[in-house]
């Protein structure tokens, strides 16, 4: 098993945001997460990657218990994530913004710092080597030097991704990696998100562009009221009751 | 702008503040000038906290002056030799401001702000209430000024001002280094987004602190060198004005750029200077101008600066994007 | 035991006048998330206003407060519609700047207006009074009742009105509050109004047995801020118990600890809490 939850529970207040989940992410797959507004999608990649302790149950990665670790450690263990909203420094340069990525594989300090002592310059430059060629996998090369706040929003969401590949991942989250783009940039962030596991990376996603999913998923999850309705590949979703009643459903009463 | 220039306009202001006393030949303006950089160096600290970090202290103006009673309580109850109290001086600041650092930090955003401006203001009333150490608002008297290093004596203005001088060059520097190293990146990566720093395997709390120490490190410098160059103390000058004095001097020059401390301090220090027969209400003016700036200009005047750069930038890559089409359209 | 029904009577005194300022700085802070630091000097104007009614003016108590109310209440709208509100998406750290400014600006005002010295103001109800062993003055009374009515019309509004529950609607669910739409300007305007209206009435009330001077809203504003994180930041009954809380905690502490130190209780307790809980008591869920 390389990561699994086993009965994870997350209430706020009275409300079960993540209810009892069994999961196993796929090591080397696209494993993606579906469900309707609300179900608890993000709050279970929240519960993953440390940003909220469970109420309940574990996240077992490689064989290890990370439940109670804050994210920071969970992100040094190979770990990584996006965010449903992107929250860069608009001020800043793409090349500024993706260069801290790697700051959690360097050890220089304060000292280092003020002497620029060699280690300081090694690790500087290794960052921004790191940062260039994250900014090239995700094909930003050009766009390095632009303040972010004057690129385009897929161009944002690479530039997520190159953050989250500069810590050096061997598992990537992404909350809605596609959210707020047109069809044919999702079909080039899709494109990339295959790269990225044919680097080696496992992909974890959540996403409601059902199509999107069904193409390149090796392995999906349907979370309904924080429960897991339904699991498999995408063939065994398309034709699953609970599946289809959960969207009909709510569509249906929206 | 080429960074050949700006290196030029760093060498050219470094060059004009070592010669100020020579052209003034004023020891009323070198006085002026050397408290501004003493103010200069505490903004500095405030900087890389509120400016860097994304924590607004409002605690600054008491480790100021844990700084300054630091060395006026060793020279005058202690007697001990000044150097040495100076030394110390912003070491106890700093270990006093890591452990309020480390509870003030559990706490976020307003809370923090809030939390802080109590801290400031406790600190304020145990030095006017606790009389029998600090002489409360009869003030602290006799505080002796820097002592000669070997032949160097530290008794005339001009001394003063250069050892002023030396020191705020050297915590420019200092800050200079910390800011564009993997340090100061990740202070910026916690004051953008810390969700985000935390995913990136930054440890929010220890950077955090780091930040925090630094900055009441150099408070407590400011505040030594205050003690050393004023000589007397009072409770005030823990004062929350003196906190609101401070981020206003940040706010003008310009929160989290290098030379906004400094430009912003000595700019308002001068034009107060000028608006002597202000005095007292000054902040009608410099009150809305604070507010105005915020909304207007929320980096201040190096920030208008900065964002001129980079829209001049744009620009030209706009132009050499357009030309560089314009080419291919031509080769076609 | 008189002593103590003495200090109880005082605290409810004191904190009635911080109940009625907390009120003002929770409402704000329950629809715009802004702690509202220049609300201590919009106390403090009000203060000035009535007692420059009485004084120059010479009208008589009421009305000198009804014009406190208007004017401080336009001046906290103002404050809103010029600051607050082209302030409303940046980064949180600029409006407590902003704040700083109006501030700053209020008291320097203040002190060209009004000069720097202390000035005190003459109450029509200086009587003294003897019930059960407590000694007081009309005034110490009115205080305490003026705050209940005071309370209690601000209840009615809240709750009977469909403006009033707008702006319990709003501080309750933001979004949820522009989807039915709801005029969230009009409402963060009314809540300025109100805030600056209730500062106005605590200034008058407190003026008589305090003294006005540029600086009277500092430790009220820092302490009403204390009261607000115990009660739990943007909650009106968390308001209103903290600060008699904190009233008869003072009160007593003056007595029975230290006279001194009574400013700095409300701080210690501010910092005890905030260290064990530094999302304050009330704290909702997790983030
Ligand atoms: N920090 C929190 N405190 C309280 N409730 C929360 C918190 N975070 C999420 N919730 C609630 O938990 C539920 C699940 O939210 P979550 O964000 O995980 O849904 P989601 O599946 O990601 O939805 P979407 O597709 O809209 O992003 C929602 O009802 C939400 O209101
Ligand atoms: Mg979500």
């Amino acid at each position: 098993m390389y990561l699994a939850t086993k009965q994870l529970t997350k209430q706020f207040g009275g409300l079960h945001a993540v209810n009892e989940v069994d999961f196993t992410v796929e090591k080397g797959k696209i494993n993606a997460i579906i469900g309707p507004n609300g179900a608890g999608k993000s709050t279970f990649f929240n519960l993953i990657s440390g940003v909220h302790k469970p109420s309940s149950g574990q996240v077992i990665f490689k064989n290890v218990d990370i439940s109670n670790l804050p994210s920071n450690k969970i992100a040094k263990l190979g770990v990584a994530r996006t965010f449903q909203t992107t929250n860069l420094f608009e001020k800043s340069t793409v090349f500024e913004n993706v260069i801290v990525g790697h700051r959690l594989r360097t050890n220089s300090n304060l000292f280092d710092a003020i002497f620029r002592t060699k280690r300081l310059q090694q690790e500087e430059e290794r960052s921004k080597e790191k940062a260039l060629e994250v900014l090239d996998f995700v094909g930003l090369t050009k766009s390095a030097e632009r303040v972010v706040a004057n690129i385009s929003q897929e161009e944002k969401k690479r530039v997520a991704f190159a953050l989250a590949l500069a810590t050096n991942p061997e598992i990537v989250f992404l909350d809605e990696p596609t959210a707020g783009v047109n069809p044919d940039e999702t079909e080039e962030l899709s494109s990339l998100i295959v790269k990225m596991k044919e680097r080696g990376i496992t992909v974890c996603l959540i996403e409601h562009k059902m199509q999107m999913i069904m193409e390149m998923a090796d392995k999906i999850m349907v979370l309904n009221y924080g429960k897991k309705i339904a699991e498999g590949t995408p063939n065994e979703i398309n034709n699953n009751e609970q599946v289809i009643e959960a969207y009909l459903g709510r569509s249906a009463s929206a | 702008m080429p960074k050949k220039f700006e290196k030029y306009i760093v060498i050219f202001f470094i060059v004009l503040a070592i010669i100020f006393p020579l052209i003034t030949q004023n020891d009323y303006y070198i006085h002026i000038m050397t408290l501004a950089f003493i103010w200069s160096i505490a903004v500095y600290g405030l900087n890389l906290l509120a400016g860097y970090t994304g924590y607004l202290s409002l605690a600054h103006a008491g480790f100021f002056a844990i700084g300054a009673y630091a060395v006026g309580l060793l020279t005058v109850k202690i007697e001990m030799g000044f150097w040495v109290a100076f030394i110390l001086a912003p070491i106890i600041t700093a270990v006093i401001g890591f452990f309020i650092g480390i509870i003030s930090l559990r706490t976020k955003e307003h809370y923090f702000a809030i939390y802080t401006l109590c801290v400031g203001y406790v600190i304020y009333l145990i030095i006017d209430k606790w009389d029998s150490l600090t002489e409360g608002v009869r003030g602290l008297m006799g505080i002796p000024a820097p002592a000669n290093i070997g032949p160097i004596s530290f008794t005339t203005p001009l001394s003063q001002y250069y050892l002023v001088l030396a020191i705020l060059l050297l915590v420019i520097f200092i800050i200079y280094r910390i800011i564009n190293s993997l340090v100061g990146r990740t202070f910026i990566a916690i004051r953008n987004s810390e969700p985000l720093a935390l995913s990136l395997g930054i440890s929010t709390i220890k950077n955090k602190l780091l930040s925090f120490v630094l900055s009441t490190f150099f408070a407590g410098l400011a505040g030594a060198l205050y003690a050393s160059f004023v000589r007397f103390l009072g409770p005030d000058i823990a004062s929350t004005a003196i906190t609101f004095d401070l981020l206003m001097y940040l706010i003008v020059g310009g929160i989290g750029t290098l030379f906004g401390p400094i430009v912003g301090t000595t700019l308002i220090v001068w034009i107060s200077q000028n608006l002597q027969f202000l005095q007292d209400y000054r902040m009608l003016i410099f009150g809305p101008l604070l507010t105005i700036l915020i909304i207007f200009a929320p980096r201040g005047i190096m920030g208008i600066i900065g964002d001129w750069k980079v829209k001049s930038s744009e620009k030209k890559r706009n132009k050499e994007a357009q030309k560089s089409q314009s080419e291919l359209k031509k080769e076609a | 035991m008189e002593i103590l029904i003495q200090q109880l009577f005082n605290g409810l005194t004191i904190g009635s006048i911080y109940s009625l300022v907390a009120l003002g700085l929770t409402l704000v802070y329950g629809i715009l998330h802004i702690p509202n630091f220049a609300h201590g000097a919009i106390y403090m104007i009000g203060g000035y206003i009535t007692l420059t009614m009485m004084t120059y003016v010479g009208v008589n108590y009421w009305i000198s407060i009804a014009v406190s109310i208007i004017v401080v209440g336009v001046l906290s709208v103002l404050m809103e519609r010029l600051v607050f509100h082209p302030l409303r998406n940046t980064i949180i750290i600029n409006n407590k700047i902003a704040a700083i400014g109006i501030l700053l600006f209020l008291e320097a005002l203040a002190q060209l207006i009004w000069g720097a010295d202390f000035r005190q103001m003459s109450s029509p109800y200086n009587q003294v009074l003897n019930l059960f062993g407590v000694t007081f003055t009309v005034q110490r009374l009115l205080i305490i009742v003026a705050a209940i009515v005071v309370m209690v019309l601000l209840y009615l509004f809240l709750k009977k009105t469909f403006i009033g529950r707008t702006i319990i609607a709003m501080s309750q669910n933001r979004e949820g509050a522009f989807l039915v739409g709801i005029n969230a300007n009009k409402v963060a305007m009314l809540t300025f109004f109100v805030a600056g209206a209730l500062a106005a009435i605590a200034a008058s009330l407190t003026s008589p047995i305090n003294l006005v001077f540029p600086g009277m809203g500092h430790l009220v504003i820092l302490k009403a801020f204390v009261i607000i994180i115990i009660g739990g930041m943007g909650s009106i009954p968390g308001a209103i118990l903290g600060g008699y809380l904190l009233g008869f905690t003072e009160s007593i502490g003056a007595t029975y600890i230290s006279g001194d130190y009574k400013d700095i209780i409300a701080f210690i307790l501010l910092i005890i809490i905030l260290t064990i809980k530094p999302n304050g008591i009330f704290a909702k869920g997790e983030h």
